[in-house]
């Protein structure tokens, strides 16, 4: 238990940040310009903190697989961001929104780094303002909000759907900002493929290039991991096509342990499968619950009706329709958080009550919405998603009701990181997405761009100066030390082993392969039958994988196959973690269902006298079972008790 | 849906290239042009070949990573769509498809359908952004913006950066590009401030970077998958031409001092 110290300072939550701030090691200008750090990844994490880092005259090389920072995934994010402004007046506050966020993710998150995220939450919106994002406003000129899942009063700011792509550029003008005055160098199109440790501690990494295929090594006093989710180990999800987990699975294996692996957030709000081709899932934006609403044909009559067509989803009566969410949850209604309202859609599908070809969707229905408010503000308030919706789905929202069924989303798992967001490999640090810490089981809508901003803006900026603030006599790194040639070496054997194998298939019927067996055992519900099957399926796509994948190309060149290879190899690794992870945890809660554990209402059941603690698993090498270390969870603040939405 | 592809294979930079035919065969009018290269991709790998390499990443029309010439036009037949969102039932079974890279000289090819992009890039750091540090600003309402106004800038800044304007150009030029941010900023309060000096800096940087110049074809803005409007060039022309008029008069408020 040792090795777990999440080094949470004295005081009370409110006053811990302050304190922290008030007592944490500074670096004086002329040492930061003498040390250097490398950031992975250029979402909303990885951008501010590179921007913010540069500023403060670090020397910050920034890494990223697209070919310009402004492409990483958060620009996709589309509703909003969270802050405690309680600008409407409707009883928000810091406490609220740290109270919700832990409630929301059903009691698995550390209080202390929630209570910090809600308190930087609102120097997010002054700063975001002042880079010239273009939020929505009232008349008055004032900043707009909107209420998202999981709360009772409206604290998301937003700029139309486009939330997370406005506060992305906002980061990417910062971080192009800092390239110009030449405190930050970027290296696009460049895959991460280790982490270099010298003396234990992270001193560097190796990377790919992408266009040459050359192996390079960068050396720093310390780096920092912003690379994302790993949503992709189920194949399909919304993530982009991408997203990889090799960062930080990289790290994993050099020591980082990584925590809650199986935690992931199915989205309730997706356009469903069309088919087998199927490359990636669409979201819908969870701001449309504010003023849809979901059912499903409360009679099977209806539902054969609607396969052959015979009726229209409007010729259905209001008495016939089932508004599952508001009947079960009269008080949260259609903002019920996002585990819930996803389960809730799987429920009434696999009892077999769900509509559109493969009777795995549900309703999305605005037409009281249209009425009550006019055409006009719903093409105002959603025109670019009732857009979006029918160019892919051919269908016109404004007319027939949107189809929708839950996808792959977040991943709450990720680096098990300390308060200063440090792993457990000093001078590792990780940041948004890709750390486990602040959304528990489940995340509440519009908080992934609150964290990443916060993580990257406001609190790395102090955090990784204390760290540093021991190696200014640590001269620059040299990249040709022993070290970096063994990481080196190891990477370009591994590269050419798999280059090696003689197989035919191709890696995204591998990937398919492992997509599918992740989303039927370790998906939407779980037992422990079904992970044991899938541990030993995972087992034998590995064995099949190394011997059947063919990758055509050469290894010094532009190769997006040999891309996918690699972060493909490193999912089926995390695939196998993430199962041992959900067996182990004998409990329902937030995103994490076992069937075997839950209400007689059908409701998740924790067991918070065993499993209110972070699940930080070991690394132990390629042929022994990860060792599991347990960071028991305190709750001081808030007491634990069932979450209820009625 | 059966389709015959011809598309532009180029092995590197250097390499000369051309025009190859490929058949498709079963493919599901629902699947997306890249779902549709997928199973193309897959046909080659399973075959032997070399499949063809092409830039995309979020599949939903907003990273604009994506940069297909398709039938003569970026993007494809469809108005207001990225090749990410066009499906194939936006084309006929049987057609013969066009895939090409963008052409532009700022743009050189990477490996087929791959352009090297950066110089937007470049144009940015050149002065797209207000120059505020993290931390020390005022709460975000102290500076009441008119909604008309946010929303005008928002509709310059859902400019995803694709570079269709530039492909579309008879001129490659990158006016749509740059105007669009140009304008975003001024026309909000907070990028008010430097606005002069970053649209002299923004156009100066557009000028070396080797792409061409507006002759008002409007082809940039039928093409914008997000639709962004020419009045954007127009404002940052208007822009251009107060900055450089002010710079003047300051040079000669200096000389009679």
């Amino acid at each position: 238990m040792t090795r777990l110290n999440a080094r949470i300072p004295e005081g009370s939550v409110a006053n811990k940040w302050t304190n922290y701030k008030s007592a944490c090691k500074l670096v004086n200008p002329n040492n930061k310009r003498k040390l250097d750090i490398i950031v992975v990844g250029t979402g909303l994490a990885g951008a501010s903190a590179a921007a913010s880092l540069g500023e403060l005259g670090y020397k910050v090389k920034v890494f990223c697989y697209q070919d310009t920072p402004r492409r990483a995934h958060s620009i996709a994010a589309q509703g909003g961001i969270n802050a405690a402004k309680n600008y409407p007046n409707d009883g928000d506050s810091v406490y609220r929104l740290f109270y919700d966020t832990i409630k929301g993710g059903d009691y698995r998150a550390r209080e202390a780094n929630v209570y910090r995220l809600a308190e930087v939450s609102n120097q997010i919106i002054d700063l975001c303002v002042a880079q010239g994002v273009p939020f929505a406003r009232e008349y008055g000129g004032l900043l707009a909000n909107r209420s998202f899942g999981g709360a009772q009063v409206s604290r998301t700011f937003y700029a139309r759907g486009q939330t997370g792509q406005q506060l992305l550029l906002g980061a990417y003008s910062a971080l192009s900002r800092q390239i110009a005055l030449g405190n930050v160098t970027m290296f696009n199109r460049r895959d991460v493929l280790d982490t270099v440790l010298v003396d234990g501690k992270a001193r560097g990494i190796i990377t790919r290039n992408l266009v040459t295929g050359e192996i390079e090594r960068h050396a720093a006093h310390a780096v920092v991991l912003a690379s994302g989710g790993y949503g992709n180990v189920f194949f399909l999800s919304t993530n982009a096509m991408g997203s990889n987990v090799t960062p930080i699975w990289s790290a994993y294996k050099k020591g980082a342990m990584f925590a809650n692996p199986s935690f992931t957030q199915i989205h309730p709000t997706c356009i469903p499968v069309h088919g087998d081709a199927q490359s990636k899932l669409t979201l819908m934006s969870e701001s449309l619950r504010n003023d849809g609403r979901i059912w499903v044909p409360a009679k099977k009559s209806d539902v054969e009706k609607l396969r052959n067509q015979t009726i229209k989803p409007s010729d259905i009566p209001e008495a016939d329709r089932d508004y599952y969410l508001e009947r079960r949850y009269p008080a949260f209604g259609n903002l019920v958080p996002r585990d819930v309202a996803s389960r809730a859609a799987k429920e009434r599908c696999d009892a077999g009550f769900g509509v559109g070809r493969t009777g795995m969707a549900v309703f999305l229905d605005f037409a009281d919405a249209i009425k009550r408010k006019g055409h006009d503000t719903i093409d105002k308030l959603y025109g670019n998603l009732f857009q979006m919706y029918e160019q892919i789905v051919a269908d016109n929202p404004y007319e027939t009701p949107m189809m929708i069924y839950p996808a792959v989303h977040y991943t709450m798992g990720g680096l098990w990181v300390d308060y200063d967001l440090m792993t457990t490999v000093p001078g590792l640090f990780a940041l948004g997405e890709c750390n486990f810490s602040d959304h528990g089981a489940n995340r509440l809508g519009a908080s992934a761009l609150m964290q990443g901003l916060a993580d990257g803006y406001f609190i790395l900026p102090y955090t990784i100066g204390n760290y540093l603030a021991a190696e200014i006599h640590t001269p620059r790194f040299n990249p040709d030390a022993t070290e970096f040639n063994f990481a080196a070496q190891a990477v370009t054997a591994r590269l050419k082993q798999m280059k090696g194998s003689s197989g035919k298939e191709s890696v995204d019927t591998f990937h398919r392969r492992l997509g599918k067996i992740m989303w039927e055992y370790c998906g939407m519900a779980r037992n422990n039958d079904g992970l044991t099957n899938a541990l030993s399926m995972i087992a034998e796509l590995r064995h099949d994988y190394a011997k059947g994948v063919c990758i055509p190309g050469g290894l010094d060149e532009y190769n997006p196959e040999l891309e996918k290879a690699c972060r493909v190899a490193d999912f089926i690794e995390l695939g196998e973690l993430m199962v041992r992870d959900a067996q182990q945890r004998k409990e329902s809660c937030g995103g994490h269902f076992r069937e075997e554990f839950q209400t007689n209402e059908g409701e998740a059941l924790r067991n918070d006298d065993d499993f209110a603690f972070v699940a930080a698993w070991e690394y132990q090498g390629a042929e022994t079972a990860a060792a599991l270390y347990r960071e028991a969870l305190q709750f001081d603040e808030i007491k634990l008790s069932q979450r209820c939405y009625k | 849906m059966n389709f015959t592809l011809k598309i532009w294979r180029q092995k590197n930079a250097v390499a000369k290239g051309e025009m190859v035919t490929y058949a498709v065969s079963e493919i599901s009018p629902d699947s997306s042009f890249f779902e549709m290269l997928d199973a193309l991709n897959q046909q080659l790998i399973t075959s032997g070949g070399d499949p063809v390499a092409f830039d995309h990443d979020c599949r939903e029309g907003i990273c604009g990573t994506c940069s297909l010439y398709i039938n003569g036009r970026p993007h494809g037949p469809l108005k207001g769509v990225t090749t990410c969102q066009l499906h194939m039932r936006s084309f006929k079974d049987g057609d013969t498809i066009h895939i090409e890279p963008w052409r532009a000289k700022a743009f050189p090819i990477i490996r087929d359908l791959i352009v090297d992009r950066s110089a937007l890039d470049k144009i940015i750091q050149a002065g797209g952004y207000v120059s505020v540090h993290t931390g020390g600003v005022p709460d975000a309402n102290t500076i009441p913006v008119p909604h008309e106004k946010a929303e005008s800038a928002m509709d310059a800044a859902a400019c995803i950066g694709c570079g269709a304007c530039v492909a579309a150009c008879s001129n490659a030029a990158a006016m749509l590009f740059v105007g669009a941010k140009v304008s975003h900023l001024a026309l909000l309060p907070q990028g008010k401030v430097e606005a002069a000096k970053r649209v002299q800096k923004m156009v100066a940087c557009m000028d070396e970077l080797g792409f061409g110049n507006c002759s008002n074809t409007y082809a940039c803005e039928a093409e914008c998958p997000k639709g962004i409007s020419v009045v954007n060039i127009a404002r940052m022309n208007r822009q251009f031409l107060a900055a450089n008029l002010l710079s003047e008069r300051e040079k000669v408020v200096n000389i009679s001092l």
